[in-house]
């Protein structure tokens, strides 16, 4: 009971410091997630819509591979890009392992199958209420994934978000390739395992609140977002 | 109404299609010129909807073929579809228009006065900028029909347009449809509306159970239905 509520006290601490210790772990976890979505949705977007309206030979298979791909464990992930990133891996000149770089390609493997599995679901969907209608005014194929894209921002918005929320939360990927080398590649997660392992439960939990109170942030904005924005359209 | 050559008339050629393995149309053939308003009338379940679909290339026959007078692009661009349930994008009513035009590569800065025209003429001006999806169904049928009449089609099928319509609704499309007909474009509706089908049909295309019977002159039709079955539609029991 102790440790919660010097927890509390720590995060509200923390918060109201702006320790530039904690500032720039906080900064570089955003950098490092928000980025991550960004590339994982440029990606994901037009992958998903193509497997939801394309038929060739193995979809089925392309199907279930993305659905799984979606619980891909980050340690895992973060295994194949520590070889791959590696001196001695295929990629190992670039010299990017243990950097910030390397974080944002590690997320964005774990992240793109997430944004591309339920895109291709959204879009299925809608192509079931479109479709007829797209293929009567005779739209080529950019026109109709760029109108079914469009047409369901609102839901990939929702994608979007559990996306970041498996980025900003993982732990795994980000402390493979990362390293948690302390104002380089350290970020939040990577910082609560280590104040956990190191015994000061207090500041982890600190850390850990401040961490929920961010992915709160990011939710409540997209809602305020979303139902003003939904009004307005009527979209639904 | 638009470019050198007409791709009517539109020829339908022992069409079929079946799905499942049941027969669903069977040894379809006629000819559909321009000019004169064609209407597929039978009862539920007797095709018309799919044979619509097979001549405006949404789907394929399983055997037999459709043939345009022009083929390919430029006879697809050239008609137009009213579904019974109107699709409506999650845009505006002018949004619906204007996405409509930008396929069909009309350049951006005609849209809009094009886009307004059509919602003009359909009565729609005041709901331009609402969502097209919070408008009534028969505000909806008619911004259909708008976003059909800026594209300037050749040809529009209309599939059991005013089905779910009340009767005031049902007036207003049937009025836009007048429109289209006196703008040259040929209609070819399918219904079960025996009334509908009096008041709009030149020519009746009369279908049952995946056949087509009769291809006569309307008035011909209503008159002296020459099958037994047309007669039984046009005496109103019910033919299953």
């Amino acid at each position: 009971m102790d440790s919660f509520v010097s927890a509390f006290a720590e995060a509200g601490a923390l918060l109201v410091s702006f320790d530039p210790d904690f500032l720039s772990i906080v900064g570089l976890s955003l950098r490092v997630s928000l980025t991550a979505v960004a590339l994982a949705c440029l990606i994901g977007f037009p992958l998903g819509a193509l497997v939801a309206l394309t038929r060739f030979p193995g979809r089925g298979v392309a199907i279930l591979l993305l659905n799984t791909f979606m619980g891909l464990p980050p340690v895992v992930v973060g295994l194949i890009v520590f070889l791959v990133l590696s001196r001695a891996g295929p990629l190992g000149v670039l010299g990017l392992l243990f950097t910030p770089t390397a974080m944002i390609i590690a997320q964005t493997i774990l992240v793109t199958p997430i944004v591309a599995a339920l895109t291709r679901q959204i879009v299925a969907d809608l192509w079931v209420e479109y479709g007829e209608h797209l293929r009567s005014l005779d739209a080529g194929p950019v026109t109709t994934l760029a109108t079914l894209i469009t047409d369901a921002r609102y839901s990939l918005a929702t994608v979007v978000l559990a996306g970041f929320g498996r980025a900003i939360a993982e732990v795994g990927a980000v402390m493979i390739v990362g390293g948690n080398i302390d104002h380089v590649t350290r970020v939040m997660t990577s910082a609560i395992a280590l104040e956990t392992s190191k015994g000061n439960l207090s500041t982890a939990l600190g850390l850990g609140i401040v961490l929920l109170f961010l992915a709160l942030t990011v939710n409540a904005a997209v809602q305020i977002i979303n139902t003003s924005a939904g009004k307005r359209a009527a979209l639904a | 109404m638009s470019g050198p050559a007409s791709i009517l008339p539109l020829r339908a050629h022992r069409l079929a299609f079946e799905a499942g393995g049941t027969r669903l149309l069977d040894d379809v053939s006629f000819i559909l010129p321009a000019g004169r308003r064609t209407v597929l009338l039978g009862p539920n379940g007797a095709g018309k909807s799919l044979l619509l679909r097979l001549c405006h290339g949404l789907l394929k026959p399983s055997s037999g073929e459709v043939r345009w007078a022009i083929e390919g692009r430029r006879s697809a661009r050239r008609q137009a579809m009213v579904f019974q349930q109107p699709v409506m994008l999650r845009r505006s009513a002018v949004g619906n228009i204007t996405h409509a035009l930008a396929a069909h590569d009309v350049p951006r800065a005609d849209r809009l006065t094009r886009a307004n025209a059509a919602l003009a003429l359909a009565g729609l001006s005041h709901v331009a900028r609402r969502p097209a999806r919070v408008l009534s169904g028969g505000e909806q049928q008619r911004l259909a029909l708008a976003r059909a009449w800026a594209t300037e089609p050749e040809i529009l099928f209309l599939d059991e347009p005013t089905a779910s319509l009340d009767p005031a609704a049902t007036r207003a499309v049937e009025t836009l449809i007048e429109g289209f007909h006196a703008a040259d474009t040929k209609i070819v509706m399918a219904t079960h509306d025996l009334g509908q089908a009096r008041r709009i049909a030149d020519d009746i295309l009369f279908l049952h159970k995946g056949r087509l019977l009769e291809a006569t002159d309307a008035a011909a039709f209503f008159e002296k239905p020459q099958t037994k079955e047309g007669r039984a539609f046009i005496a109103g029991e019910l033919l299953w």
